[in-house]
């Protein structure tokens, strides 16, 4: 028996005519001019200006940007932040996502809503907190003065907000697909003599991978265009602990705009490469993610 | 379940003890449920851990810091000119901009989802650009359009850029993707037929958009306005280039944190942080509570 | 209100939900859309409410080109499988709904609204939930406030589609029952769609067939069951089996060999005999119309089934014995039918008849 072609038929193509569950064309159209129009004033258009005033000098101009060494060791602390801040996150989400999904215990929502944390909580409070403990005035200040070890106004204290606020990523992916997966093939690998961590290497991960990619995707984004929880901790240290955003509002308030917007083009840049990635996971893997996922 | 499980290995009762009855109650639900599944302790206590030392701490400190200060000084600190100020205008116009993304971002997700048109996956992809693009390239970006001799500033009779309007733009930037992102997958779940029954029982489609389908978005709607709200309040690297960050002005909250801890006010800072957690737990509840009650209410589908 | 229906086609892409469709509906009647999935009943049914339009063909409310008319101003009163309530609104204001979108120049007074809505929930025997929200209510209750809902605008013509589909049995008999007495009640002309057989010829007064967009025959639920017009018709209602046979002259042939069944009102050329397994009796072989060997005995709930044999191609006919009969597998008996049913082999053109 044919599947009922009503059933199949996809959101109402603009150029059709009226329906009983739907506006007429007229109304339609407008609607969707208005919609768009508001997307491409407010979202569209940062993103264009970006590239625009990099390339406003020309060519030239946006490579000549990239000859001051400040933004290189910019680049090199970034990348090492991040490389750094991404892999620890995985290792907590795996871990989190495997207590919370394949096993029953009290207090298992509590830690779910703990790990959303962060994403309530303002970046510069999220870098303050580390300030009030690490700080020339804080808790461990005078501690840590006296072993001569600084984690504010250095890299330490970058890796320290940075994970704060990128933790969730993988983890909020990670859960929710690994509980609706089940524990039953992980059963079934142990009921055949399986270890833990074998089971772990060759049924969990495999079956995750993809959803693996998508929050570390996320993840190293976020870890790598953090501004708000940087700046707090990071005492704007040219050459030694800038990051790359925290470099773009140098040179931005230097009024080196050209050289501002070039070194944003390349977080922009990642910034599209993780949409285009993000759609083409949720694309192809789309029942290989968790679904109802919320951002 | 386990409460059977516990009780068949209770020991049994020693005389003057408490019957096996009430001690099986009594360890009937353990902290976990046995399972077969292995590494569980290591990695919760992992978890733990990371969280704590991480996340958990950090956050005790500024509690503990605020608690050592006292609510009298706390509330001293508040009602300093400048920091009212500042607070004023961090919630106020973030609930405009949250306003604002509610009108459009309903508009936006309807269209999304309802209507078919060329470009339309290139569109909803687009929707996530505010999560895509670092918070520091947005804000300089946003600077350089609306700066009076930008793009859009240069058409305006009225200034944008380095005013409380500049702010209010910054913030609906970010905070659209929460309403749209909230409010679509529940749209697309609404039941054509319930539109189809309007129609037979004889409401224009206006009546049938407005009386049927929109009540039933109400909830996600509301949680995406607060979540919205909640992100442009916090928000830093998008704002801070396009307000004019003139104190009593247009400077936000967390601005006045960062000078304040720079001057070592670190009270000061305190202070502020502790009103801008406490509004974050004030959400996530809000939230929470919204989808009970919306559960409650309107049950599962059918 | 009468519902006269002409010659209705409709098509999704390529795939033709209605071949023209045309069946009068006299004021009053509960008439049942019958068929499988993809028969084109509901495809009909939500035409005629105006959620549907048809590629061509006339729809008319008694004289009323109803077609003319969006589905908002045809004044139906439509039921759906999965009840489509409001769930955001109360008991009493999904009821109303229908009376407070009118328009200023007809809608009634809050008031008389409420008498209305009031006397409803009595009928449908709901009485005191008017204030419970959809959630609160179970399945059987749900239906009857979508009945109650669709009541209040006063329909022209009453539309359900599989309205106890998504019911429990025990549920679905009560309501079955309870809508027949509704209808008798009120008297709206009332079309329902159903899938199920039983539900369709215990209800209606007339029961309309249909088969992948055709309407195969339209009658009484008695001549639906005993005088089938179509092959698919006799097979779809009760159980059935059929023996491929040959018309030559107004008579029937088996393996070239004459059977001794009177004339038969077929077209000359291959043609299959239907029979129900109730109308088979079993006689001495040799005697009855054709000879059969049992193939397989069964156990079937109250009764006994036989598979039964016949003819050189070995065709099966199922027989409804009764749990004493004695016989093995193997054995060969005669076959007497008392009623039974002659079409041409399907390719070959049948007339629907309309009753």
């Amino acid at each position: 028996m044919p599947a009922d072609p009503r059933q199949t038929l996809p959101a109402h193509p603009v150029t059709a005519g009226a329906s009983p569950t739907t506006e007429p064309v007229a109304v339609r159209a407008a609607l969707i001019v208005v919609a768009l129009a508001f997307l491409a004033l407010f979202l569209v258009l940062p993103l264009v200006a970006v590239f625009a005033e990099a390339f406003r000098n020309g060519v030239d101009a946006y490579f000549a940007s990239f000859d001051d060494p400040d933004t290189w060791s910019a680049v090199w602390l970034t990348l090492g932040v991040a490389a750094i801040a991404v892999p620890l996150n995985v290792v907590f989400g795996l871990a989190a996502s495997w207590a919370v999904a394949k096993h029953d215990f009290r207090g298992k929502s509590l830690l779910v809503t703990l790990i959303d944390l962060p994403f309530s909580v303002s970046p510069v409070v999220s870098g303050m907190c580390y300030v009030l403990l690490f700080g020339a005035q804080g808790y461990f200040g005078h501690y840590l003065q006296s072993v001569g070890v600084q984690i504010i106004f250095a890299v330490p204290g970058l890796v320290l907000a940075t994970i704060f606020v990128t933790f969730p990523f993988v983890a909020r992916e990670l859960i929710p697909l690994m509980q609706e997966q089940g524990v039953s093939e992980e059963e079934a690998a142990l009921s055949l003599g399986a270890g833990g961590w074998r089971t772990f290497w060759s049924v969990t991960l495999p079956n995750v991978r993809w959803a693996l990619l998508y929050g570390v995707l996320l993840c190293n984004a976020r870890a790598m265009g953090e501004f708000g929880a940087v700046s707090v901790v990071s005492g704007h240290l040219r050459g030694q602990t800038n990051t790359v955003p925290l470099q773009v509002e140098i040179l931005y308030n230097d009024y080196n705009f050209v050289a501002a917007f070039a070194v944003a083009s390349l977080l922009a840049g990642l910034g599209l490469v993780t949409l285009v990635v993000k759609s083409a996971l949720e694309w192809r893997y789309a029942d290989q993610l968790a679904s109802g996922r919320r951002h | 379940m386990t409460s059977s499980l516990d009780a068949t290995y209770a020991a049994p009762a020693a005389p003057g003890a408490p019957p096996s009855r009430l001690k099986a109650r009594m360890s009937a639900t353990p902290f976990r449920t046995p399972s077969a599944v292995p590494g569980f302790g290591l990695a919760l206590g992992f978890t733990v851990l990371y969280m704590s030392l991480l996340v958990l701490i950090p956050l005790g400190a500024v509690v503990a810091w605020a608690a050592s200060l006292g609510p009298t000084r706390l509330l001293a600190i508040l009602s300093q000119t400048q920091t009212l100020n500042a607070l004023k205008i961090s919630f106020g116009i973030s609930l405009a901009a949250a306003a604002m993304n509610a009108v459009f971002g309903l508009l936006l997700a309807w269209v999304l989802t309802r209507y078919d048109f060329p470009g339309r996956r290139l569109v909803d992809a687009a929707v996530d650009l505010p999560f895509a693009l670092p918070t520091a390239v947005a804000g300089i970006a946003l600077a350089a359009i609306y700066a009076p001799n930008g793009w859009v500033g240069s058409l305006l009779p009225f200034k944008v850029a380095y005013t409380p309007l500049g702010i209010f733009v910054a913030m609906t930037f970010i905070g659209l993707p929460f309403v749209v992102r909230t409010v679509q997958p529940v749209l697309a779940d609404v039941d054509r037929e319930l539109e189809e029954a309007s129609a037979t029982l004889g409401a224009g489609r206006l009546t049938t958009v407005f009386r049927v389908v929109f009540p039933t978005l109400i909830p996600a709607l509301l949680t995406g306005f607060a979540l919205a709200f909640a992100r442009a309040v916090g928000e830093y690297g998008s704002i801070i280039f396009i307000a004019g960050n003139i104190p009593n002005v247009s400077e936000i909250a967390p601005l006045l944190i960062i000078t304040k801890l720079e001057s070592f006010d670190y009270a000061g800072a305190t202070a502020i942080a502790t009103i801008m957690l406490a509004m974050s737990f004030v959400i996530l509840l809000v939230v929470n509570l919204i989808e009970a009650w919306s559960r409650r209410r309107l049950g599962h589908a059918r | 209100m009468d519902l006269k229906i002409r010659d209705v086609r409709k098509e999704y892409g390529s795939f033709p939900a209605l071949n023209g469709v045309s069946l009068d509906i006299r004021s009053g009647e509960l008439v049942a859309l019958l068929g499988p999935s993809g028969s084109g009943k509901t495809t009909l049914l939500r035409a005629i409410a105006g959620l549907e339009i048809p590629d061509s063909g006339r729809i008319l409310f008694g004289d009323e080109d109803a077609l003319a008319k969006p589905v908002q101003e045809r004044n139906v009163g439509f039921v759906f499988q999965h009840y489509a309530l409001f769930r955001h609104m109360k008991v009493f204001d999904n009821i109303a709904f229908g009376l407070r979108v009118r328009g200023r120049a007809r809608r009634p007074a809050e008031a008389d609204i409420r008498k209305k809505v009031l006397e409803l929930l009595d009928l449908v025997q709901l009485k005191g939930l008017e204030n419970r929200y959809p959630a609160q209510l179970s399945g059987g209750q749900r239906q009857r406030v979508a009945l109650a809902r669709a009541l209040a605008i006063e329909p022209q013509v009453l539309l359900l589609d599989e309205p106890f589909g998504a019911l429990d049995a025990q549920v679905r008999k009560e309501l079955r029952r309870w809508l027949r007495e509704i209808h008798n009640e009120t008297g709206h002309t009332t079309v329902f769609v159903t899938h199920d057989q039983e539900e369709a010829l215990e209800l209606a007064d007339r029961v309309a067939i249909l088969h992948k967009g055709d309407l195969q025959q339209v009658g009484t639920p008695d001549a639906i069951y005993d005088e089938p017009a179509t092959p698919f018709v006799y097979a779809f209602i009760g159980d059935s089996s059929s023996l491929p046979i040959e018309v030559r002259g107004g008579r029937a042939a088996l393996d070239g060999r004459a059977l001794p069944l009177g004339s038969v009102d077929a077209p000359d050329g291959p043609a299959r005999l239907h029979v129900r397994p109730q109308d088979v009796t079993f006689v001495t072989p040799g005697e009855g119309v054709a000879l059969g060997r049992i193939a397989a005995l069964r156990r079937l709930g109250a009764f006994r089934r036989a598979d039964v044999e016949v003819g050189a191609r070995r065709s099966r006919i199922e027989v409804r014995l009764p749990p004493e009969a004695v016989f093995a597998e193997g054995e060969e008996v005669g076959l007497a039918f008392e009623r039974f049913a002659v079409f041409p082999a399907e390719g070959a053109p049948s007339a629907a008849r309309a009753a």
